[in-house]
């Protein structure tokens, strides 16, 4: 065993003193690859990240979101359901939820604007979140104003800034009392956007929502499996498609890689020649190779991964971003939980590293094979 | 069909898999019909050098393969909530009709990667090549499973379909939909346990007749594909028990997950080096009468069964040890 180790170490010590020989080409090479498993690492990192984000802002969504429809588009939903809905066994709580949007033409951005109930008769009182009060340039005891239905104007007093771990689900956010809402929107008293229902007992969600659905016609109850569900497929999608461009650089890699380990110089020639008329063989040359492409991948794996990381934990992935989050026009701003997994290394492992791998399988054959006194004539 | 960047990459590695393969295979079909140890022609030593490049290809593809086993688990694992009723990678796997095959396939691909290995292994000491040709053939079997295994996986990751909410009408409500089985049930707990218990005993018996008498070969080859499928019918109705420290949980999946301090890829790894070694020194009977393998196998069988044994009886020591130090009852 221990003739096996010694073998090995010493096959790539040499394998390591010749890469540094030929320390220019190496170079290029190693640059290249890090740069592709950096930008396919940063990608699946990124997306990764996403998902947890998206899964923890959920945990506290309600269990049945319930939405009317009107001619198959989303419509306002009577106040009037909610005994109904809350008469039916296993449901503890229904709650009204009244938001909607409001586009300022000034800072040319869209707000969410909500109800909250906590501020209640406080009219004139506003909770706004960060990315509004970036956007704005106000903070808390700073007045600004609305365009109601009426076109007048609207006047609200900051009580409050929201906290910066709320960023990337209320950065547009704005909480008014309902009096305010109904004001600004003309919205009618006795209805809401949709319907929160809390469920006891998670197994009987399903069947809740088919309750909910048999009693009030044209309803469309939404579950927060479903919802976590489609945030998961719709950030997977959009990876997905990167990878798939990305492709293109990693084939156009492979062929750098395959053309450097394929045009051999007359040295490196040369070197095989000698190595085998000292004696070694076709066997030992290929373990050489092995062991050079080995320490390749694997500086370039690691380097790439750290590059990854501080792309996307440290600068929260600018170069994706835009793509990968969706589109508005007030971004949060949030720095991601660095969280790696060997699920996603592994992946990154088949993306980059085999590739590479079957790329310089042939041209290291083909230099195992030369003949000695042919590589020296040469 | 689910975008996502890890099943991007399976696709990739089966395709370069499957592509090595069959340029591998192409060069085999050549040394099965042109090969003359006799000759000294160009041709002859072209095929001779060849060996080396398809051997070469065939580790790397063992390596790849037995990873993206893993990885394909692990992807199943996490695309499981995008399926009504999927609870882990047991569920996600039955989504469509392929993902079972799928998987059956890429595991036998893996083990028989391996068995060609060492064929490979002791092909090359014998210095005229003794088994080339019975080799070649075999990879010709290998390369057109490797194909198979490609398709499969294309039709699972094409066929499979993401509940999601659209827009009429939370998904739900769509046609009825049959139920995806998210638990595997198995044998009866305390049956599996005697079957695991007796079957490991009699392949403990015929590995140790082999190793010490050098009798009993073909049994034993037999014995260690068994023994493998016993284990993994034990791993889900009563070892996953242990390790999840619930009466009802079977799956086979979940042991790979942090939670259970990923003990299934060692549990696994076990397994499937030992059927490798096994079947391996087992189906070497067939060559002992090679004059030039003479030599050379009866001292082969003896450490490929050990190995085998020793990796066996660690998956049943590291069980064992579960069972008793748990306080998890059955």
């Amino acid at each position: 065993m221990s003739h096996f180790i010694n073998r090995q170490r010493n096959v790539l010590d040499f394998a390591i003193s010749s890469l540094l020989r030929r320390r220019l080409k190496n170079i290029s090479l190693l640059l290249l690859y890090t740069l592709i498993v950096a930008l396919v690492a940063s990608l699946i990192f990124f997306v990764q990240s996403l998902k947890r984000e998206a899964a923890l802002l959920l945990k506290d969504a309600p269990d049945i979101v319930v939405q009317q429809l009107m001619a198959g588009r989303h419509d306002l939903i009577k106040t009037s359901n909610m005994e109904r809905i809350a008469a039916i066994r296993g449901v503890t709580e229904v709650a009204p939820r009244q938001w909607g949007y409001y586009f300022d033409p000034v800072f040319g951005a869209n707000y969410t604007v909500m109800v909250d109930t906590a501020l209640g008769y406080d009219s004139g009182n506003a909770i706004i979140g960060q990315g509004v009060a970036r956007n704005q340039r106000i903070a808390a005891g700073d007045i600004f104003t609305l365009r109601n239905a009426q076109n007048t104007p609207l006047l609200l007093n900051v009580k409050e800034v929201l906290p910066y771990e709320s960023e990337l689900l209320a950065s547009d956010m704005i909480l008014m009392a309902p009096r305010d809402f109904t004001l600004l929107f003309g919205f009618p008293e006795d209805a809401a956007t949709d319907l929160a229902v809390t469920v006891a007992n998670p197994r009987e969600t399903i069947t809740i929502a088919g309750k909910i659905a048999e009693m009030i016609p044209n309803s469309r109850p939404i579950l927060k499996s479903e919802i976590l569900r489609t945030y998961d497929s719709i950030f997977d999608w959009r990876g997905g498609l990167m990878v798939t461009i990305l492709l293109i650089s990693i084939l156009s890699f492979v062929i750098f890689a395959w053309d450097k380990a394929a045009g051999l110089s007359a040295e490196e020639k040369r070197e095989t020649g000698i190595l085998k008329s000292i004696g070694w063989e076709t066997s030992d040359i290929l373990l050489l190779k092995f062991w050079e492409g080995s320490a390749v991948s694997l500086s370039a794996f690691l380097l790439g991964v750290a590059a990854a990381y501080i792309h996307v934990f440290f600068f929260s992935a600018p170069l994706f971003a835009p793509v990968l989050k969706g589109w508005s026009v007030l971004y949060p701003a949030f720095r991601l939980k660095p969280h790696i997994d060997l699920y996603q290394l592994s992946t990154l492992f088949f993306l980059t590293v085999m590739p590479y791998t079957a790329a310089t399988i042939l041209p290291s054959w083909l230099t195992a094979t030369t003949d000695a006194d042919s590589a020296m004539r040469s | 069909m689910i975008q996502h960047p890890a099943v991007m990459s399976l696709l990739l590695s089966s395709f370069m898999i499957t592509a090595m393969s069959l340029y591998a295979s192409y060069y085999g079909l050549k040394i099965i019909l042109k090969w003359d140890m006799g000759s000294g022609s160009e041709l002859q030593l072209g095929l001779e050098r060849r060996t080396y490049l398809i051997s070469t290809i065939l580790g790397y593809t063992l390596f790849f393969q037995i990873l993206s086993f893993f990885l394909l688990i692990y992807t199943a694992d996490s695309i499981h909530n995008l399926f009504t009723g999927a609870m882990c990678a047991a569920g996600s796997l039955g989504a469509n009709v392929y993902g079972y095959p799928l998987l059956t396939l890429k595991l036998s691909n893996a083990v028989f990667c391996g068995v060609w290995l060492t064929f490979n292994h002791i092909d090359n000491k014998g210095y005229d090549y003794p088994l080339i040709k019975w080799k070649y053939r075999l990879l010709l079997l290998l390369a057109v499973l490797l194909t198979a295994e490609t398709v499969l996986q294309f039709s699972y990751f094409a066929n499979l379909k993401a509940d999601l909410i659209t827009s009429c009408c939370g998904s739900l409500f769509s046609p009825e939909k049959r139920g995806i089985a998210g638990e595997l049930a198995g044998l009866p707990a305390q049956t599996a346990m005697i079957l695991y218990a007796a079957f490991f005993g009699a392949y403990l018996v015929c590995g140790l007749l082999a190793v010490i008498k050098g009798r009993g070969w073909y049994l034993f080859a037999t014995g260690t594909a068994g023994q493998f499928l016993i284990s993994i019918a034990a791993l889900i109705s009563f070892i996953s028990l242990y390790f999840y420290e619930l009466p009802t949980h079977h799956c086979p999946f979940c042991i790979l997950q942090k939670e259970y301090g990923y003990i299934g890829y060692l549990l696994y790894g076990l397994l499937i080096g030992g059927v490798i070694s096994g079947v391996a020194a087992g189906a070497a009977e067939k060559f002992k009468s090679i004059g030039t393998l003479a030599g050379i196998i009866p001292q082969f069988q003896r450490r490929a069964a050990g190995t085998s044994v020793i990796l066996n009886s660690l998956f049943a020591m590291i069980v064992l040890i579960r069972i008793f130090t748990t306080t998890f009852r059955l």
